[in-house]
């Protein structure tokens, strides 16, 4: 059961949306897909719903072709939210759910499994409508996966609800992947794919920048940072060999290095300069990958 | 069950639970119901079980009963009296609303008769005409009278001439089961005219709802477009033939126990009693079919707006296409052989209205009815088939749509280059 995008494109006209993205997302992970507004990951998405073709390539799922014959084992949270808004929560979910080849009884089921662990069992007869924009949003989720899909699509799962909501989401989605689902998921929160996914793939212009495994992409990132609080300046060390970038912060300062050496050569520079409070080492953040490979137009 | 009956008994069941839809149904049921017994209505309101009372001053002393009896034969929910006071308390009368009105009978020169009728308004003329054509034959009779003329010669001479029209064609049909068929025809073309731009609206609002809602892209992901939209088609189309049943048995229940009352009217000249079965099946098949016709461009077309408020504007050259089929249909009524319409009729965007018309007004040769058919069913297709593909696209396409040129935009996005 895994998901292969080999050489895929898509081309609106002139323009390229998503050019020669291969992928290969194995069994029962958690996938996830960055990339700054307009970087084709919707339509990435879209094509391995099969929502759209694609302009060149091919995108299979054990092998076979997602289409409607496979509809029952996906699900979908699309990026642009939306439900019927005059439709009851319960009458809404059930006809998605048998549309996406659930019975009825069994969806009920369900839903009010969902309804319970998100706190919200008395919208059950609620229109739509009538819910907050993060309750919205839980519902939406519902509808995704009342199913139990086996191919779990997420689309900026996260964006719009507030911390104490996406950490119910966040619960929510791991469940699921120790259920045995495969999940891919976008975001712009460096963080959440940070924390959740064991492989990721950056995406800038719609080619993939950046992929593979978290630890894989960090390791051959090879920068370090390294951050320093000490009581006497620091301005020297912007210049010091080795050093890739130099963000000075309120108790002193946050350089990017090109590795562990460089940090030992500082320490031993400045080791009698004075009290030196912190001197931390540290593996470079998704967020320091992201601006290195996108560039600093994005966050 | 099948995602395909999924949709179309939730898309029937969803608009039949709705307000909107009992609302017009009870509306409508009303207004047949109103129709059919439109002269126990009018009964109601008249007072003196709708007789009218009408005061006469006969200052003659013999026209009252010759001008009554004259009357009688005219109108018999007149009724006459003698009024025996002076004119300013037979006025007074009529100001208290115990007769409708005066008449005041006289001799001029020659003596013949005249009259002054004074009522607290004339703007009832049938009352009024009716006493005038009364008079005016007393008048008759007294002039004949006065040149010695015998009544039997009197009404030789306003004998009606006789007059009778034949066609010459073969199974052409006679006067009478033409006005039959017109009367017909003109119900059933009010029928198909309201149920296409109703129907074909409530598509085109529906999958725009689905759209602006962004519902839309959930079901797409779980049933192809094109399922989609034929099963709304049918769902739709399910509705429409649940509210028409109910106004026919309405309106047919109506009618029969209305017969006695509505045979001098309306429905007496367009009798409504031998309906041939052919005409009533021609007008299902039309039904039918111009139903799918503009069922299936409504609702590509209500895949391409993202806002509800861009819906009419997008439908509307389309309502004006089924406008203007009603328009030549009605003009087709008077004429239904001309060559005009003739040609019309085979315009598949008028075909269900027109060709149906030929179909119940003339004696057309049955292969040119299956023509009409046949281009009918073909031209469903293509815009199937087209409107399918257009709809794939264009329920994805968001953004400022509402110009035809989208539906390039839309065909594009379903093309694998």
């Amino acid at each position: 059961m895994v998901l292969k995008l080999e050489h895929v494109s898509k081309r609106f006209g002139q323009f390229t949306a998503v050019d020669d993205l291969s992928l290969t997302i194995p069994e029962k992970e958690m996938f996830g897909f960055l990339g700054a507004n307009g970087a084709g990951k919707t339509t990435t998405f879209r094509m391995i719903l099969g929502l759209l073709d694609s302009s060149g390539g091919k995108i299979t799922w054990d092998g076979q072709p997602i289409d409607y014959s496979t509809s029952h084992l996906v699900g979908y949270l699309p990026e642009e939210r939306g439900l019927y808004p005059k439709l009851k929560v319960r009458d809404q979910i059930v006809y998605l759910a048998r549309l996406r080849g659930m019975p009825k009884n069994k969806a009920l089921t369900e839903l009010i499994y969902w309804l319970d662990r998100f706190k919200i069992p008395e919208y059950e007869n609620k229109k739509v409508e009538e819910l907050s924009k993060g309750n919205q949003q839980k519902i939406q989720f519902i509808a995704a996966v009342v199913h139990k899909p086996k191919l779990l699509i997420l689309d900026e799962p996260f964006s719009g609800l507030d911390p104490i909501n996406v950490e119910m989401l966040k619960e929510a989605v791991l469940t699921l992947k120790q259920n045995g689902a495969t999940i891919v998921f976008s975001s712009h929160q460096m963080h959440h794919v940070e924390e959740m996914c064991e492989h990721l793939c950056i995406m800038h212009k719609g080619k993939p920048v950046v992929h593979g495994s978290l630890k894989e992409i960090k390791r051959e990132f090879g920068k370090k940072n390294l951050i320093i609080h000490a009581e006497f300046p620091l301005d020297s060390l912007k210049k010091y060999p080795g050093v890739v970038k130099a963000t000075p912060t309120m108790e002193g300062i946050l350089l990017q290095i090109e590795g562990e050496k460089v940090a030992e050569s500082i320490l031993k520079e400045i080791v009698n300069n004075g009290f030196i409070r912190k001197f931390a080492l540290e593996e470079p953040s998704l967020n320091d990958i992201f601006i290195e490979k996108v560039g600093n137009s994005y966050e | 069950m099948n995602s395909f009956w999924i949709i179309l008994f939730h898309t029937y069941l969803n608009k039949l639970k709705s307000k909107s839809f009992i609302i017009t149904t009870v509306i409508t049921v009303l207004i047949v119901l109103a129709l059919t017994n439109i002269n126990n209505i009018i009964g109601l309101f008249d007072k003196n079980g709708g007789k009218e009372n009408v005061a006469v001053l006969d200052e003659t002393g013999e026209l009252y009963e010759p001008f009554k009896q004259q009357l009688k034969t005219i109108n018999k929910d007149i009724k006459l009296t003698l009024y025996k006071g002076s004119e300013k308390e037979a006025e007074k009368a009529v100001e208290k609303g115990d007769f409708k009105g005066v008449i005041q009978l006289q001799f001029n020169a020659e003596k013949l008769p005249e009259a002054t009728f004074k009522a607290m308004s004339i703007a009832d003329s049938s009352l009024f005409t009716d006493l005038q054509t009364s008079l005016q034959q007393v008048k008759t009779m007294l002039t004949a009278s006065k040149i010695n003329l015998a009544p039997a010669q009197l009404q030789k001479l306003y004998e009606p001439v006789s007059f009778e029209k034949f066609a010459l064609e073969k199974n052409a049909k006679t006067e009478e089961e033409l006005n039959q068929a017109r009367g017909l025809v003109y119900v059933l073309l009010f029928i198909i005219y309201f149920a296409v731009i109703m129907y074909a609206n409530m598509i085109a609002m529906e999958v725009a709802t689905e759209k602006s809602s962004r519902v839309m892209e959930i079901l797409i992901s779980s049933v192809s477009p094109i399922k989609q939209m034929f099963a709304k088609i049918l769902g739709i189309g399910l509705l429409s033939l649940t509210q028409l049943a109910a106004f026919l048995i309405v309106g047919y229940y109506s009618l029969t126990k209305n017969m006695e009352t509505l045979k001098d009217g309306f429905f007496g000249v367009y009798g409504f009693k031998d309906i041939p079965l052919e005409t009533i099946v021609y007008a299902v098949i039309f039904f039918i079919l111009g139903y799918f016709l503009y069922a299936t461009l409504a609702a590509f077309l209500g895949s391409l707006v993202s806002r509800i408020e861009d819906v009419q504007q997008m439908i509307t050259p389309m309502t004006l296409m089924v406008v203007a089929g009603f328009m030549i249909a009605m003009f087709g009524l008077g004429k239904p052989d001309a060559p005009f319409i003739t040609a019309t009729s085979y315009i598949p965007f008028f075909t269900p209205m027109i060709m149906f018309l030929r179909v119940g007004m003339l004696t057309i040769p049955a292969w040119e009815a299956f023509l009409g058919i046949a281009i009918l069913i073909a031209t469903i297709i293509v815009l199937a088939i087209f409107g399918a593909r257009v709809y794939r696209g264009g329920v994805l396409m968001y953004g400022k749509s509402n110009s035809f040129k989208d539906i390039k935009k839309a065909l594009q996005l379903t093309k694998n280059e």
